[in-house]
């Protein structure tokens, strides 16, 4: 990045933060531009494709949740008219317990996509058949013969910390322990985070609060199943298409999984249907390249609800152990948290996100955070929103809240009192910029929904929430097209209307309208590598590519105009959509379309583009939720009555798209704290694979959700933007439970709250 | 059977349901899959006027009937209100429960014009959206209703003059 541009960068930042609302496309709500598109049925989900001469796949799958593989027997699915192809996980790439990266260890990743020589979760992947129809393709795999030792099933973390407990993983020897394990165990991880010396000061409280907290297992719940096709052709390249949240992401561990160079893989990708950190990982590609590479046709593999539920995602179930010491004012003095995640079968739980989010919306100075990463066997937990924070916000959220009580003081007052601050040392070791969290609190207190009146049975719970929000690499690169509109290219899928957002600061950057822009999300052959849409990062960091690359756009339309009007190219500036000459004020501004229109006839087409790696600046996120329900006596039922969700959001760039991500994340953990949860029979079979068992809030189970808008500007972006879209399932853990424990007066610790928890604490 | 308007003729297999028969014999893939099992709403259409879940019907069960499909509700050019609302309120962020929520929104406002937003909820309760909240879907379709009664009312006073 040229120096000029980073100074104009600041320049625009500077202006930007001192103009207020004073922009002309950012902060105002138009129709998102595949808006169409998406209320028509023309967009293309990762179901949606069909190819010529298209096979159809299918998945065997384990029906023991802990077994060894003695034998496959495939011959008589083979002998199955149709039937195509048949693999296995010998069919993949050869991988060694040391294949990994910071991200993903690929040798477990490759026996989750086909198991190996253990199956370690009930509907773990075992073969993949390709046939030329679906019904073919499934009856083929159900004539696929395993021959199994069946184990007995490690499926919750007492068991799978006692001695006597079966090994899920021999290779896995706790790491982190300050003496190492000799023989391998199910505790993967141990972490930890230390400030000042916490187990000292609690012994100077006044109040100490002792508390233990557990929550299940859940799912992302993304309404789209997962779903790609792909293609090999002889000369060994393979095309995929597919809902992810990043396309490069699909490459890089597909090639892995397949032994490709990763540039001989092009990610097509498909519009995707919910993914809340589910579809940062694959389960699909690889064994879609596999059949396609084996019998020269394209393949296309879609997983039913059932297969969602039993093979990918569920984030970890955990318990926490809270130690909160105050003194007699209520001021936080230290804070302590031991919190254990299963992480599936495979290491690598949120645990230690859980431990750096725990304490982080105060100030402490005295914290220990300790966090065990245990195996268990259930599918490979995967991202949900804020992956670890929702639990350990929920242990400390209640904490806090039962201490208030114990003070007599109002939890927000409470809360304002302790509340972290720009100057603030997290327990991570973060030191806060300007962050909002006191700001939101300040608005809890004032709005009328904390002020309203209950009645008896009825209840009210406030909660605070945290998540860091992160940059990373994005790219971004801006066209003109002949007429003078431009196409804004990211790589970066549009999971949640980002296509508006990336137009709207192109648009306000470019000075010109909105339905002068088109976003597009590009192919991984078409747009240099983005890290994958998750973190909250896009509208950040990818954001500030497109402005940089707007930026970059405008200089060079400006040596173009310079060149056109034959003076000096320090003599052009960009003014409201247009170039202008200082010096002359005889020569007549140019707009876009006229700098179109001279592109050839000054050095050819013009674009501008930006390829950046941002470290710093993502500018952390809070949350405060108010939660208002009423418990029915008789049934056990929990209704929300009203519900707000206040969010520092730095800048909002299209807002109803803003207050739609703490909506949206209000009403899951609403569902996580109520009804979702994982249920294993005995032998480690899941229960409720379906939506009918699995009960995601539905309409009728809400009311409307407020939300309000905070905006402290981060100085990290050049609007002023925080990513937004997982603090918001951060605090209605806690907010919920808080309002249901202040409505019967039991203090309820273990979630979901559902009926039968809620009687037989009342009964 | 007859698809938005348009006659046609499929062959299926017996055990095909009616939403397989949409989206891979017509390929008219605005219809979604999201269970397979009557519980997201993602696969609404219309048969013969009354909203259904095509995951549970069978395509041999259609033979003969009226099915009307997200792709039969507005073009591109004139959208219908709800399509209109969906999109100004920003009922929705990742779009795949869309045309479910928009075809099971069009059947309740066929039959009753001015529900309330508890009818809304309930009747849209077989919709399930993991984005949103529900809270701009339901405001979009209370939103839509008033701008039908009010063409509507344009419609009857232009007949009456
Ligand atoms: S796919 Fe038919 S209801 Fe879910
Ligand atoms: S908008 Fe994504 S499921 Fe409704």
């Amino acid at each position: 990045m040229s120096s000029v541009r980073t100074e104009e960068l600041d320049r625009l930042n500077q202006e930007t933060i001192e103009e207020g609302n004073r922009f002309k496309v950012i902060g105002t709500r138009p129709i998102r531009p595949d808006g169409i598109d998406k209320v028509t049925g023309k967009a293309n989900f990762g179901a949606d494709i069909v190819l010529n001469g298209m096979l159809y796949g299918a998945i065997h799958r384990s029906p023991h949740a802990h077994a060894l593989i003695k034998k496959i027997d495939i011959s008589k699915a083979l002998k199955l008219e149709g039937v195509k192809s048949i693999i296995t996980h010998s069919d993949l790439a050869s991988l060694k317990p040391t294949d990994k990266n910071s991200n993903v260890n690929f040798f477990d990743l490759a026996r989750n996509v086909l198991a190996k020589d253990k199956v370690l979760y009930d509907g773990h992947a075992i073969v993949a058949v390709a046939a030329i129809s679906q019904s073919i393709a499934n009856k083929a795999a159900e004539l696929i013969e395993v021959e199994y030792k069946v184990l007995k099933p490690v499926m919750d973390i007492k068991t799978a910390e006692k001695k006597s407990s079966p090994i899920i993983d021999k290779n896995i020897f706790t790491e982190g322990l300050s003496e190492p394990n000799k023989k391998p165990s199910n505790t993967a991880k141990k972490v930890e985070f230390l400030l000042g010396d916490p187990e000292k000061t609690l012994n100077e409280a006044d109040i100490v609060l002792d508390r233990k907290y557990s929550t299940q297992t859940v799912h992302q719940g993304y309404i789209e199943p997962h779903a790609c096709a792909a293609s090999y052709t002889k000369d060994n390249q393979a095309t995929i298409w597919c809902s992810s949240q990043g396309a490069f992401m699909v490459r890089a561990y597909t090639a892995k999984l397949c032994g490709l160079e990763t540039s001989k893989i092009k990610v097509i990708p498909a519009e995707i249907g919910g993914g809340f950190g589910g579809k940062t990982t694959i389960y699909l590609e690889p064994l879609a390249v596999k059949l396609s590479q084996k019998t020269g046709r394209p393949v296309k593999l879609v997983m039913n609800r059932t297969e969602v539920m039993r093979a990918t995602g569920p984030t970890s179930g955990g318990t926490a152990h809270v130690k909160l010491g105050t003194d007699k004012k209520g001021n936080f003095i230290a804070g302590l948290i031991e919190l254990k995640y299963e992480a599936g079968a495979f290491a690598g739980s949120p645990v230690g996100l859980g431990c750096m989010t725990a304490f982080a919306p105060y100030n402490l100075k005295h914290v220990k955070c300790t966090g065990w990463d245990i195996l268990v066997n259930r599918p490979k937990a995967a991202a949900y929103r804020a992956p670890g924070a929702p639990v350990a916000a929920f242990a400390v959220e209640s904490a806090i809240d039962e201490v208030a009580s114990i003070l007599q003081m109002d939890p927000i007052e409470l809360r304002l009192k302790n509340c972290a601050t720009e100057g603030t040392t997290a327990p991570y070791g973060v030191t806060f910029d300007k962050i909002g969290h006191k700001e939101c609190l300040e608005a809890g207190f004032k709005s009328s929904h904390y002020h309203k009146k209950l009645k008896p049975y009825q209840g009210r719970g406030i909660a605070s929430g945290f998540w860091f929000n992160i940059g990373g690499n994005s790219s971004a690169e801006i066209m003109i097209n002949e007429d003078g509109n431009v196409t804004v290219a990211t790589g970066n899928p549009d999971i949640g209307g980002s296509r508006a957002s990336m137009a709207m600061m192109a648009a306000e950057t470019l000075g010109i309208g909105m339905e002068n822009v088109k976003p597009i999300v590009a192919d991984t052959e078409s747009i240099p590598y983005s890290d994958l849409t998750g973190g909250s990062r896009v509208t950040f960091a990818t954001g500030k590519a497109v402005v940089e690359a707007a930026m970059d756009l405008i200089a060079e339309m400006c040596r173009r105009a310079a060149k056109f009007w034959k003076v000096d190219p320090k003599q052009v500036e960009w003014t409201n959509g247009n170039a202008i000459c200082i010096e002359r004020k005889d020569i007549e501004p140019m707009s876009m379309k006229q700098i179109a229109k001279i592109a050839f006839k000054t050095g050819g087409a013009i674009s501008g583009k930006a390829n950046i790696n941002v470290k710093k600046g993502a500018g952390p996120g809070f949350g405060v939720h108010i939660c208002d329900v009423e418990v029915d006596p008789e049934t056990g039922r929990v209704t929300v009555l009203r519900y707000t969700a206040i969010q520092d959001v730095g800048k909002a760039i299209h807002p109803s798209y803003v207050e739609g991500q703490l909506q949206g994340g209000a009403a899951q953990g609403i569902g996580w704290a109520l009804n979702e949860e994982y249920v294993y029979n005995k032998e480690g079979n899941l229960m409720n694979t379906g939506f009918l068992d699995y009960r995601i809030p539905v309409a009728s189970d809400l009311p409307m959700i407020e939300t309000i808008l905070v905006e402290v500007p981060n100085s990290g972006h050049p609007f002023g933007v925080r990513g937004v879209g997982e603090t918001p399932i951060v605090p209605p853990l806690a907010a919920v439970a808080n309002a249901v424990s202040n409505a019967i007066g039991k203090r309820m610790t273990n979630l979901p709250l559902n009926p039968i928890k809620i009687l037989s604490e009342i009964g | 059977m007859s698809v938005n308007g348009d006659p046609v003729e499929i062959l299926c297999e017996t055990q095909q349901t009616l939403l397989d028969c949409l989206r891979d014999e017509l390929y008219l893939t605005g219809t979604k899959e999201g269970c397979s099992t009557g519980d997201c709403g993602a696969c609404s259409v219309t048969l013969n006027g009354r909203l259904v879940c095509s995951c549970l019907v069978l395509g041999v069960e259609a033979n003969g009937c009226d099915i009307q499909t997200i792709e039969g509700i507005g073009s591109e050019e004139s959208l219908h209100p709800l399509q209109k609302t969906f999109l100004e309120e920003a009922a929705l962020q990742c779009g795949v429960c869309t045309p479910g929520f928009i075809v099971a929104a069009k059947a309740l406002l066929d039959e009753k014009t001015d529900p309330s937003e508890e009818e809304i909820r309930y009747w849209l309760a077989g919709n399930l959206c993991r984005c949103t909240g529900y809270d701009k879907i339901i405001k979009a379709v209370i939103k839509a209703a008033k701008i039908m009664r009010e063409e509507n009312e344009q419609r009857t006073n232009r007949r009456a003059r």
